[in-house]
């Protein structure tokens, strides 16, 4: 021990200018500095030589033109819209399609993914090699060749005049699926707020019955009181209607059918293709979870003599639904992106809006960044959702 | 996966699984076909459409399909499938807009490629004084036979390449360019540094939350306006890029699922014997994520080859545009689903030969040969 | 050691990066010179429409807009050929050509204020004059445009054609869904395999469609009359009033070659025409070219490699094409049509 350890002397050491320059801390806060100059940097000269493009080429800035008039019509819309609407409600025209095909494209995803993943780790060989088929099948041929592939097939479907009829309901043809529907009617909308009731109530009713339950240790089944209040409610409302049963059916008129209720081509093909390669994701996501129940808790639950159906309820799905749900997220969410190959074969969805926006007004770096924002913030909700749904589901501890 | 592990509600039929038991042929149909009535009506149901399925598909697809002809009318006399129109149209769909009496050059680039990506595959070769002559050799020769230009090749450029080498540039510059991007991405995302971070996190989530058009769309329509006044970018690299850069944000969160298993144990081991940051990170923990990651990284590469068939939208000539753009012809138009299938053919043989592979590294991973 | 590694290769990479940066920066605003600069002119055409711009299957481009590409590549090199082709989409082709990626183009466009304003575009004279038209199969009776109501349309979007369908419907109280697809090939297959009742394209656009895509073209029809105005010009970036009045003046060179007689058949005897008009068009007297700048016999070379107005018209759209059109509005000024070359002097 010397003297020339100034650490050991309890005085405070003193730092040279090439210890500060060899410091930890020092270099990590330069590093940091030079990260976050380039980066701004970066993004300014990107920002100043697009202003500088746009201003010598005398190109219209700005988001503007969202209130102007659009002059386009639009072939599929669930809000009012007119030629005589402006973009702004054009671009919503577009992203509400896109939220309808990828609402359905998900139900249908979902229901075969969950089936398909069921039927992997099935007992059953055959069903169980059925299921890996399709699987490596859907999963493995790129999404975008899928939705061309079912728009080729129902564009090549027979014309409206020549329409296959499917048992007197509705038409299959090249403009889409065309079905009856009941025709419209006040009671429709009572029902829909009766269903949402019975709903609620289900909920609340088999909550209470878990309290119960867990106070007790009594257990009562809640499956049918729950299908009465959900089913139930809304039938009561109808037949207090009088039972409204008029039914709008579709017949040939003109160059299309004139009545019932309409599919277009694109929505059906889009649905088909996005949800049937999802579904293969989403089986896989579905078997892993199954799986993931240890053997020995339902073998546990057996011996205790519960009902197959608890088994499933109480015990394998709860576990299995912790490890489902962040990884459905994901494929939801890249559904939902999916959808936007909508514009290959030509579905109004909001990326196909956007590009006759693009077009018109020429802004492309405004109508693609008012994409990506869309898309960006539903992407994100669909997490936060299932993020929501995801901590229901997830272990409580207690 | 070859043996599905049951289920837990398939309880009864375990012992099928069970590799310890051999079973008689009669006993494995009841265990695993038959083993309730249930279960056997179930399995015939499922026979009755398989059976009825490849039956329609012998009907169609080979006794009564067209395999060869030239002329469409033969194939729509015929009730099933025409093969012919694959024969017919084979080259403008595997090779796209390039020169028609330049698509040898096409053939051998392919063979280069697939050669060199077979021999960097194969562990024997894994030895960088092998592999880098290797990859420069081939990606010259691969470059002059594209672009032509020398030699007495004519030169094509970029905005005639298409078809399948398209398809396979675009692949593999999406993975030559998006790995690297993927694993500085996750390593950002969990830097000691607050800025590194916060710019990792941002990037990787605003891309992912967007659909890949849009990138394609800022690739090809917007970024150009980046750049000063007479500044061009290749038009096929910016697309490339954009893919690439797709590709790395979803690869760093599968990368930084890896870094995050690692035992903290491994970076104060790497401190006590004073290896600097950069040291660590590509001796002791990179090696070791990227090896527990590796399934998860081989389905996004798998991913980021379907993904290429998205330059249709931008108008590139992949296999996919190609073939769409084949069945326009009016006389062969009827067989568009022979057409597709084809294409299907091709995603699949690759898709299935790179998780073939990838299994195979598992296994030498699991059996510490790599 | 490793700390000077990561240093040295942070320098490298900001090296190269400045060094692409500078190597690409030398040519900016200048499109003429930096035309030839490159030595090649990038010209924006239709990916597939027959007669205007298409390519074959050994994929060498022709058609009436291809030629115009040509004939400025003859007037800025001397050599018809030293041109590129970019395929542009509908949606791609004004990005493309604000961002430089072209330097001119001959894609079906519309001349209209808000593109001149908006997309900062300069028009060159018209090369073409057409309307709105409508194909649909002559197995529907269709007759004129109020058959129509109630029809599903293919279009493309963002065309003049998708806004202007919305004005003749509703000008005429009737309805119609739009089906739009920007694919020009699945937007054919769509209407084609019967999705649609009519295809609306630029009515020049429609028989190249019949005659190429369909399998019967006699089964299909197009609507007689003309919808709308569709004034097709060459385009290019505002900013650059030399390399505009280049694209402008070539335009003008192949009117007035046909006015005063001179085709791809005459143009050397023309050259020792004693008619002033005629010198000065191929650049025998005065200085045009070097105002241009360009060679003077610039004019000369265009008509020789490409032709004049007619000469490429009839290449494309005459009789014995499979894409006949009638000259209609497209027949010089003496003629009672529309293109009217400015005086050359």
């Amino acid at each position: 021990m010397t003297d020339a350890n100034p650490g050991l002397r309890g005085k405070r050491p003193r730092r040279s200018p090439k210890d500060i320059l060899y410091s930890e801390s020092f270099r990590t806060a330069v590093y940091q500095i030079a990260l976050a100059a380039a980066v701004a940097l970066l993004g300014f000269y990107l920002y100043q030589n697009v202003v500088e493009n746009l201003a010598r080429q005398n190109i219209a800035t700005g988001f503007g033109f969202l209130e102007q008039v659009s002059q386009f019509e639009i072939g599929e819309t669930l809000i009012a819209y007119s030629a005589r609407d402006t973009y702004g409600r054009a671009l919503a025209v577009g992203l509400m399609n896109t939220l309808s095909v990828s609402a359905a494209g998900i139900v249908v995803a979902t229901v075969i993914g969950f089936s398909v993943g069921i039927a992997r780790v099935s007992s059953n060989w055959l069903l169980q090699r059925l299921a890996t088929a399709y699987v490596e099948i859907v999963r493995n041929i790129p999404v975008i060749l899928q939705v061309i592939f079912w728009a080729a097939v129902i564009r090549n479907l027979p014309a409206p005049r020549q329409a296959v009829e499917l048992w007197g309901l509705g038409f299959l043809s090249n403009r889409g699926l065309t079905f009856a529907m009941p025709s419209a009617h006040a009671a429709h909308l009572w029902m829909l707020a009766a269903l949402g009731a019975g709903i609620a109530l289900a909920i609340l009713a088999s909550h209470k019955a878990k309290r119960h339950r867990e106070a007790t240790g009594r257990y009562i089944d809640m499956l049918w009181p729950c299908v009465g209040l959900i089913v139930g409610l809304p039938l009561l409302v109808w037949l207090g209607f009088g039972a409204p049963h008029e039914i709008s059916f579709p017949e040939r008129r003109g160059f299309n059918f004139a009545g019932g209720a309409t599919i277009s081509p694109e929505f059906v093909a889009l649905m088909t293709g996005i949800s049937l390669y999802s579904s293969g994701f989403i089986a896989e996501i579905v078997r892993a979870g199954i799986q993931a129940t240890p053997r020995g808790q339902v073998e546990a639950a057996r011996s205790i003599a519960l009902r197959p159906r608890f088994i499933l309820r109480y015990v394998v799905l709860p576990q299995a639904l912790r490890v489902i749900v962040p990884p459905l997220t994901s494929q939801y969410v890249s559904l939902i992106k999916n959808s936007s190959i909508a514009v290959v074969i030509g579905y109004p969805d909001l990326v196909n809006i956007g590009n006759t926006v693009m077009n018109q007004t020429g802004q492309a770096v405004e109508a693609i960044a008012v994409m990506m924002l869309v898309y960006l913030i539903v992407s994100l909700a669909t997490s936060l959702l299932m993020n929501l749904y995801n901590r229901l589901v997830a272990i409580k501890e207690r | 996966m070859s043996s599905v592990p049951s289920s837990p509600l398939a309880a009864p039929a375990a012992a099928a699984y069970d590799p310890d038991a051999r079973l008689s042929a009669l006993a494995w149909l009841r265990a695993n076909l038959f083993s309730s009535v249930w279960q056997s009506l179930l399995t015939l149901a499922v026979a009755f459409v398989l059976i009825r399925f490849f039956w329609f598909v012998l009907d169609w697809g080979v006794v009564n399909a067209v395999f060869y002809t030239t002329d469409p009318d033969v194939c729509r006399a015929a009730t099933g499938a025409c093969w012919a129109v694959i024969a017919e149209k084979h080259r403008p769909m595997l090779f796209g807009l390039y020169p028609y009496d330049e698509h040898w050059r096409l053939v051998l680039m392919m063979a280069i490629y697939l050669g060199t990506v077979v021999l960097s595959l194969w562990p024997r070769c894994w030895n960088l004084r092998f592999l880098v002559p290797l990859w420069i050799v081939s990606s010259l020769s691969i470059g002059v036979l594209m672009f032509g230009g020398v030699l007495g090749l004519r030169y094509v450029p970029t905005s005639e390449w298409g078809g399948l080498p398209l398809t396979m540039l675009l692949f593999t510059g999406t993975v030559l360019i998006g790995m690297p991007v993927a694993v500085l991405l996750a390593l950002g995302r969990r830097a000691p540094l607050p800025v590194a971070r916060g710019v990792s996190v941002v990037f990787i989530e605003a891309l992912r939350g967007v659909p890949l058009i849009t990138i394609l769309f800022v690739a090809v329509n917007v970024f150009p306006l980046f750049l000063p006044a007479g500044v061009e970018v290749n038009k096929l690299l910016r697309i490339t890029v954009g893919i690439a850069i797709f590709f790395a944000c979803y690869q760093a969160e599968v990368i930084r699922g890896g870094l995050q298993a690692i035992p903290r144990g491994q970076y104060e081991a790497a401190a006590s014997l004073s290896l600097s940051y950069w040291q660590t990170t590509r001796r002791i923990i990179l090696p070791q994520a990227l090896r527990i990651s590796l399934p998860a990284i081989t389905n996004h590469i798998i991913a980021a080859m379907k993904n290429t068939s998205f330059v249709i939208i931008i108008g590139l000539f992949d296999i996919l545009t190609a073939t769409t753009a084949v069945m326009q012809d009016p006389l062969w138009r009827k067989f568009y689903i022979e057409a597709y299938l084809f294409v299907a053919a091709v995603y699949l043989f690759f898709g299935y030969a790179l998780s073939l592979y990838a299994r195979q590294v598992e296994k030498w991973i699991a059996s510490g040969r790599i | 050691m490793n700390q000077t590694h990561a240093t040295g290769l942070s320098v490298l990479a900001a090296l190269l990066l400045a060094g692409a940066g500078t190597a690409a920066f030398a040519q900016s605003g200048d499109t003429l010179a930096a035309v030839k600069e490159r030595g090649e002119v990038l010209c924006g055409v239709h990916p597939a429409r027959h007669g205007f711009a298409a390519p074959d299957s050994q994929g060498k481009w022709s058609g009436f807009e291809v030629d115009f590409c040509h004939a400025i590549a003859a007037a800025v090199f001397g050599d018809a050929n030293k041109v590129r082709f970019v395929a542009l989409s509908s949606q791609q082709r004004f990005p493309a050509i604000q961002s430089g990626e072209v330097d001119v183009l001959a894609r079906n466009v519309t001349a209209t204020l808000s593109r001149d304003t908006a997309l900062g575009l300069n028009f060159a004279p018209p090369i073409f004059y057409t309307g709105t038209g409508f194909l649909v199969r002559a197995a529907d009776g269709i007759e004129k445009v109020e058959d129509l109501d109630g029809a599903a349309i293919c279009m493309a979007p963002g065309s003049t054609t998708e806004r202007n369908v919305a004005q003749i419907f509703s000008a005429r109280g009737l309805s119609y869904t739009p089906v739009v697809i920007e694919n020009n090939k699945q937007l054919v297959d769509a209407y084609v395999t019967g999705r649609c009742d009519a295809l609306t394209k630029d009515k020049a656009a429609l028989p190249g469609v019949r005659a190429f895509d369909t399998e019967a073209p006699g089964d299909h029809v197009l609507l007689p009359g003309i919808y709308s105005k569709e004034p097709l010009a060459m385009a290019v970036r505002q900013g650059d009033d030399k390399w505009y009045d280049l694209v402008k003046w070539v335009t003008y060179a192949t009117f007035n070659a046909e006015e005063l007689g001179v085709t791809q058949a005459n143009v050397d005897e023309m050259k020792a025409s004693d008619d002033p008009d005629i010198q000065t068009l191929l650049g025998v007297i005065g200085d045009n070219g070097t105002k241009l700048g360009v060679a003077n016999d610039w004019a000369y070379a265009v008509v020789k490699q490409v032709g004049n107005y007619e000469d490429i018209y009839m290449r494309h759209f005459g009789p014995d094409s499979p894409v006949a059109l009638d000259r209609d509005q497209n027949q010089l000024w003496t003629d009672g049509g529309l293109l009217y070359g400015f005086p050359m002097h």
